[in-house]
């Protein structure tokens, strides 16, 4: 048998999950929360949205196609979504010792270890997934023996979006038009998903006062923990609304819009965290599939008369997505570049474009 | 629902796929069934065509009327003519459904009638079909097929290769047999082969060659508002090369990246709007192992077995939905049937792993080759549920029930060459993987040979190596906990780990071995838990009551009452020959009548192709394995008022006695009298001290006996050995010569593997009593009739029923008889006895205590349920027999059999005491004649117009069949015969052609050559020994009329009655009645 080291989940309501380590050999803690994608754990690794979570897959398997290179490519990471492990832990039923893919450089055992990222496995996580469900996502702690005890850790107490954000301008892609895109998180395809199209983007911290450039468009990127923590983005926002630019967000960027627009926040039970939510464009008969990762989301009740909602989600009603009734503003809950997730909503990108 | 995008329907023809054959089986009753419950569920009026009198779907209470008649245009034309549907269903029965419903289109029938064709318009599904156009209408969108480019010059098809990127295949035009074909890769490799290719054939086709690609699959569905989904992926084990049917196969894929993923994803996608589908189809890709290269293999514009299997392994009712889209609704209309909630459009997250392992049953035919290619054989699968791979690949390997305990701790396999026998894949490749790791081959080398992704290679590793760490005990009580968790958790089944201990002792100990598994385990806690398939990875609540056990997992998804109002009915397994549909009617029946009686139904099954692994046809569906081990698992956790076992056919029968001893309630006759009818010394002593006949026979372990016993009862002898060396298990010899090549080369003779050696009665009837008794008296009963004498395997004959021919004093015995033998074996429930009738004397050849496989035909032709009853008085209910009998009907139906020879490379289609048919129609008529050409027709029989030509065997069959000649004369057809039958027609003044035998190559005309020359439409082949020299002929003529596609009938009886019946009535006037009219 192979030998591995007793790890133990703890959640914050005292249940216990057993399993085995495969990654760093530490101890961690942070919000646990679970996603039923099937595909894609070194995106979702790399997205800066899971700052401070301990990621429950639900598919069983983990680690099948290794893990692909560090590389650059125009001036953003080729294959990962920032350029490090937001999450602070992941937890699977299996763990695939050997995996197989052209692609892969390493195995993803390797990758936590030299990222200190705890990985264990052997755990029921649909088990795991249903108590999250029914008492809503939960503080958590993984302890590997031998490794010392750790505290509970809340991230959304922090302001994650500050801690993820860039420190500085940066500059991507080439252009006519200029989007400066507000760094709340960015995942890197959003990066891409804009340069590709020809942009020239202007990447700000969270808290930068972008009315100050000249810009064509505004991007609001996507972003971990309570929407409630970037008051001074929204602040800038309003300003934007103002200038009358073309706006668009994503995620976070839909919340942070949605609450520069009036509306008001709220955590939801367990977040939706998948490759299949399916939303609906309001008044109409389109429909998609999409990759979404969020724990709080719009209250549409709340949003001004200007603002109207763009999406709904199929399955709760929730809100995900926003527009003006009368101006190039629209946002999107779930992730139209989507990396990892199905692509069905990347036409949002080209109606951005468009609106420059 | 809204109903303001339905289109307004109020009659709906649904074509059903007819009998079960290799590449179209039980997936399309799931299908059919799914569509008529979806158009149900509107208040629209249903009316189904379809042959297959065993199916579900052609049950009382799913469509409104259903017409047992053959699927083709002929025939559905003047069901629509007498019924005028406004709409047609085509795309849920197979291809026998889409292939009619186009020609229907094409020859304007359609419009004449004015019948819609919901969902994928029939331009779309012609697209898809026809290779140019579907080549060029993914052109249109840039989407990559495999395409060959001909060329004529060694310049021209380096040009070619140049394009299509190396390594290509070139393959001589014109040329039989792959000669001059080869793999090249680079120009040098190309311009050697072309320049050879070349000399002998002026065209050379050059392909991109794609060995070794991996083979994905997308079902996706889409709606006429242009919203997409795609249901599930599923990944191949095997890579491109092996038909998809015949290989083993997993949802999700697991070696694709997220990019991989959703790159093939959106194609799939983008192909299925840019033709245009509305409602599902499927798409096949081949895809690089190392780039992102891929290739459309092909698109099925239609329900197919992969989505039959995505429905299964995902929990979405693919069929239900695409019959709802084709009514005009969008996806966004219709919710999720699992969770209730949610909604239909969306993408079900699995959290499991699924593995579908093909069935074949190669062993029962004589002649065909071992090897798996691009044309499947397989006749039925499996799917296995886990959640891990090792976990499902060792649960699949012990459902297919080919006697495997799963990857390894099997009976050891002889492999000569392990290197070819990995390269060249057969039916058994997976054992030969376990057999090279266990011999130290690398998973490298492994790769190497069979180009299987690596990934599946070391899963199958960790399992020999776990086995391995195990043998190191010798006792079962020193495992340690973490290793048998380990096992257990890897599928490893109580015998394997006792097998990997105690090794071969298990070969006479097995259930001492396994129990004392079991009860170690057990006290060290380790049991399996329940999981629900909830299409949403637990995301949202679910009740769903669709569930499978698994040793990876800590907490049960359901609660269990333990109020004892259960009952568990067991399922019958993967199709095989012999075991079918009908096994699942009965299942499927079984559980409705204890729903009907207020218990709560549970069954357990594992084949993806069944209505009975329909979540919504029971309380509890456990998608598990069939074995005592999983069986007590279920039991122990669901504390059943009882268990169900005679309906599922052989395999839940055979765990009777283990089960009782576990003290398991078997509802119905009890153990004890199950093994007294199974047992055969038990039995033939019951016959004897009832003083019923029975053919004699003896179990003999020397030849010296077996000829001892011949000579007492003289040849022919059906000839049953306990141990098979290759070739069918059972055999008719008529000599000396015939008995000794058959054991010499076919069976082992010896103390350890005694030979059966019975009497066999020439010329005598065949005769089957399918009945119900309580307490050990019959409730109902239904004698039917062989259309063979018998020699022809029951599974294999034409059967009538009621009989048209029996003696009034031959059928007052048979109830006297099978009587008695319900009173001693104190029968409750549904049993089968086989009788063999001369003159008036009657002969038992075997008793089951279980359905039979005509309990479907003869319930719905009787129209009193046998299952219905059975299980009522297996409930304990007392019931009141029936007021109606066989003697009131003023119709007769008849069973007929399809048999699947033609793809079957090389398999000898003659019909002997094995069964070797694949599935099975039922015609309601008139009259014999009447039926017996429905039937016929069913099962790809078609009447000919031109020539018929006769080889009718021995003398007794030529005179058998002199009726039919003149009648075949009379009605004008040109009759071709071979030397003997020619002499003896002239004799009786019937004029025919005489044509040679392929042993007599430079006389002409040539028997083989009047076939490829089409110049006959029907061959009638009566085989007349088993002389070599007379089976390479006879083969030859019977081979050529398969692979030509001419119908051929080796059988004088069913030959007489098919041309008596077509000489007799003409087309137009056969009978177009639903079964609701008779």
């Amino acid at each position: 048998m192979r030998e591995t080291k007793r790890a133990v989940l703890t959640l914050e309501d005292g249940t216990t999950f057993e399993g085995k380590s495969f990654g760093y050999e530490g101890s961690t803690a942070g919000e646990v929360v679970f996603n039923t994608a099937m595909t894609g754990y070194p995106e979702s690794l790399t997205d800066p949205s899971y700052e401070g979570q301990i990621l429950v897959t639900t598919y069983p398997i983990l680690g099948n196609y290794g893990v692909p290179p560090r590389r650059q490519k125009d001036e953003v990471s080729e294959y990962y979504e920032s350029d490090c492990i937001h999450c602070k832990a992941i937890v699977a039923q299996d763990y695939t010792y050997d995996h197989s893919h052209w692609q892969a450089d390493r195995s993803l055992a390797d990758w936590l270890k030299e990222e200190k990222i705890v990985g264990i496995y052997g755990v029921d996580t649909r088990a795991l997934t249903k108590h999250l469900r029914e008492h809503g996502s939960m503080l958590g702690k993984i302890v590997v023996d031998g490794a010392g005890d750790v505290g509970f850790y809340d991230p959304n107490k922090e302001n994650l979006v500050a801690k993820v954000s860039c420190k500085e301008v940066e500059h991507h892609g080439q252009g006519d038009k200029t989007v400066v895109l507000v760094d709340c998180g960015v995942k890197h395809n959003i990066i891409r998903c804009l340069t590709r199209r020809g942009v020239k983007v202007v990447r700000v911290p969270w808290d930068y006062d972008f009315t100050v450039i000249p810009y064509d468009g505004l991007f609001i990127s996507n972003g971990p923990g309570n929407p409630d923590m970037a008051e001074k983005t929204v602040e800038n926002i309003r300003k934007a609304i103002e200038i009358g630019k073309p706006i668009c967000g994503i995620c976070m960027g839909n919340q942070l819009l949605s609450k520069a627009a009036g509306a008001t926040t709220y955590k939801l039970k367990y977040g939706h965290r998948s490759h299949n939510q399916p939303v609906r464009r309001v008044g109409s008969d389109q429909c998609f599939v999409t990759s979404q990762n969020h724990g709080f989301a719009v209250d549409s009740s709340t949003l001004s008369a200007d603002w109207e909602p763009l999406f709904v989600n199929m399955n709760d009603g929730t809100n995900e997505g926003i527009r003006h009734k009368s101006k190039p503003f629209f946002s999107a809950q779930f992730h139209p570049e989507a990396s990892s997730g199905p692509k069905d909503t990347e036409f949002l990108f080209d109606e951005f474009i468009s609106l420059l | 629902m809204s109903q303001t995008n339905r289109f307004d329907f109020h009659k709906v023809l649904l074509l059903g796929s007819g009998a079960l054959k290799i590449g179209e089986a039980g997936e399309f009753d799931y299908s059919g069934s799914q569509a008529l419950k979806a158009l149900k569920e509107e208040g629209i009026e249903t009316i189904l065509i379809n042959p297959n009198i065993a199916t579900v779907q052609t049950s009382d209470g799913f469509a409104d009327k259903i017409y047992f008649l053959p699927v083709t245009p002929y025939f559905v034309e003047k069901v629509i003519e007498k019924e005028r549907p406004d709409g047609i269903l085509l795309a849920f029965g197979g291809q026998t459904a889409l292939n009619c419903g186009v020609a229907l289109s094409e020859s304007g029938v359609l419009d004449r009638y004015d019948v819609k064709v919901l969902g994928t318009p029939v331009r779309a599904i012609m697209d898809t079909e026809d290779r140019e156009l579907f080549v060029k209408k993914l052109d249109e969108i840039g989407v990559k097929t495999i395409k060959s480019e001909a060329v004529n010059s060694t310049a021209d098809a380096i040009k070619a290769a140049d394009e299509l990127g190396y390594p290509v295949i070139v393959r001589a035009a014109y040329a039989l047999g792959g000669l001059g074909s080869g793999f090249c890769d680079n120009e040098e490799e190309l311009i050697a082969l072309c320049e050879k290719a070349l000399s002998f054939s002026p065209q050379v086709l050059v392909e991109k060659s794609l060995k070794g690609w991996k083979e994905v699959e997308y079902e996706v569905v889409r709606d006429r508002f242009d919203n997409c989904i795609t249901v599930c992926n599923m990944e191949n084990f095997d890579p491109l090369g092996i038909h998809t049917g015949e290989s083993i196969v997993v949802a999700p894929s697991q070696t694709l990246s997220n990019e991989d993923y959703h790159y093939l994803r959106q194609l799939a996608i983008k192909i299925i709007r840019h033709v245009g589908i509305v409602g599902e189809c499927n798409v096949q890709y081949a895809f690089d192992p190392q780039s992102m290269d891929y290739r459309v293999i092909e698109v099925n514009a239609r329900l197919s077995r992969s989505s039959a299997l995505a429905s299964k392994a995902t929990g979405y009712p693919l069929a239900f939905v695409a019959a709802k889209l084709g009514l005009g609704y969008g996806l966004f209309d219709l919710r999720n049937s699992v969770t209730k909630e949610t909604s239909a459009f969306f993408e079900p997250a699995l959290d499991y792993i699924v593995c579908k392992i093909p069935r074949w049953d190669l062993g029962k035919f004589h002649g065909v080759k071992r090897e798996i290619g691009s044309s499947m054989k397989s006749v039925g699968e499996v799917m296995a549920i886990g959640r891990t791979f090792e976990e499902v690949i060792q649960k699949g390997l012990r459902m297919i029930g080919q006697g495997m305990h799963g990857f390894v701790e099997n009976k050891f396999m002889s492999v000569a060459d392990i290197d070819k026998a990995l390269s060249a894949p057969t039916d058994k490749r997976i054992f030969v993987i376990s057999q090279a790791m266990q011999r130290g081959y690398s998973v490298d080398r492994i790769h190497e040979l069979t180009k299987i992704d690596k990934w599946f290679l070391h899963k199958l590793h960790n399992i020999v190596e776990t086995a391995k760490e195990m043998e190191q005990y010798d006792d079962v009580e020193k495992l340690p906990e973490q290793l048998i968790r380990q096992a257990k958790s890897q599928g490893f089944s109580d015998f394997q780990i006792a097998r990997s201990v105690f090794g071969d002792w298990m070969n006479d100990h097995s259930e001492e071995g396994s129990d004392r598994v079991r009860s170690y385990r057990k006290s060290l806690g380790v049991t399996p838990v329940v999981k629900q398939i909830d299409t949403l990875a637990a995301e949202y609540p679910a009740m769903t009551n669709y569930l499978y056990l698994t040793y990876n997992g800590s907490e049960n998804d359901v609660k269990y009452l333990h109020d004892h109002r259960s009952i568990i009915v067991l399922g019958s397994g993967a199709y095989r020959i012999g075991s079918s549909v009908e096994f699942d009617w009965c299942s499927v029946n079984a559980l409705m009548t204890v729903n009907k009686e207020g218990w709560r139904s549970v069954m357990i099954n594992y084949n993806p192709e069944t209505v009975s692994t329909d979540y919504d046809m029971c309380d509890r569906l456990y998608f598990d394995e069939l074995t005592y081990e999983r069986v007590m698992d279920i039991i122990e956790l669901e504390q059943p008022h009882g268990t169900i076992l005679s309906v599922g056919g052989q395999i839940p029968n055979n765990l009777a006695t283990r089960l009782d001893k576990s003290n398991v309630n078997i509802l119905g006759t009890s153990a004890k009298s199950i093994d007294n009818a199974e047992d055969r010394n038990k039995f033939s002593a019951m016959l004897d001290r009832l003083n019923i006949d029975q053919p004699r026979w003896s179990e003999l372990t020397s030849f010296e006996d077996i000829n001892k016993f011949i000579e007492k009862v003289g040849f022919p002898v059906l000839v049953r050995p306990s141990y098979v060396l290759s070739g069918a298990a059972m055999n008719v010899c008529s000599n000396n010569d015939e008995l000794e090549r058959f054991l010499r080369l076919a069976a082992n003779v010896s103390k350890q593997h005694p030979v059966v050696v019975s009497e066999f009665i020439q010329g005598a009837k065949e005769i089957e009593m399918d009945a119900v008794a309580q307490n050990g008296e019959i409730v109902a009963y239904a004698i039917s009739e062989h259309i063979e004498f018998a020699g022809v395997h029951s599974g294999d004959a034409t059967i009538q029923f009621p009989p048209q021919k029996l003696y009034v004093e031959t059928m007052r015995r048979l109830k006297k008889v099978s009587s008695q033998i319900a009173k001693a074996l104190n029968i409750s429930g549904p049993f089968n006895i086989q009788f063999l009738a001369k003159n008036n004397d009657i002969k038992v050849i075997e008793c089951n205590l279980r359905a039979s496989r005509s309990f479907p035909f003869v319930s719905k032709v009787l129209k009193i349920n046998f299952i219905d009853l059975a299980t009522k008085v297996m409930l304990g209910i007392p019931v009141e027999r029936p007021a109606k009998n066989a003697f009131d009907l003023d119709y007769v139906g008849i069973k007929a059999s399809q048999f699947s020879f033609s793809r079957l490379q090389g398999a000898d289609p003659v019909l002997g005491v094995d069964m070797s048919s694949t599935g099975e129609v039922g015609c309601i008529g008139t009259d014999t004649n009447d039926a017996l050409l429905k039937s016929m027709l069913s099962v790809g029989l078609r009447i000919p117009s031109k020539g018929v030509l006769l080889s009718t065997g021995a003398a007794k069959q030529k005179t058998d069949l002199l009726e039919a000649a003149h009648k075949l004369n009379a009605a004008g057809f040109k009759l071709y015969a071979t030397g003997g039958t020619h002499k003896f027609l002239n004799e009786n003044g019937i004029p025919a052609i005489c044509v040679h035998w392929p042993s007599e190559p430079d006389k002409q005309p040539q028997a083989l050559e009047l076939l490829h020359n089409k110049e006959v439409d029907l061959v009638v082949n009566i085989p007349k020994n088993l002389s070599s020299a007379e089976l390479t002929n006879g083969y030859k003529i019977r081979r050529a009329a398969i692979d030509l596609n001419i119908p051929l009938l080796t059988n004088a009886r069913l030959a007489s009655a098919f041309i008596n019946a077509f000489t007799s009535v003409p087309l137009d006037e056969v009978e177009i009645k639903p079964w609701q009219a008779y």
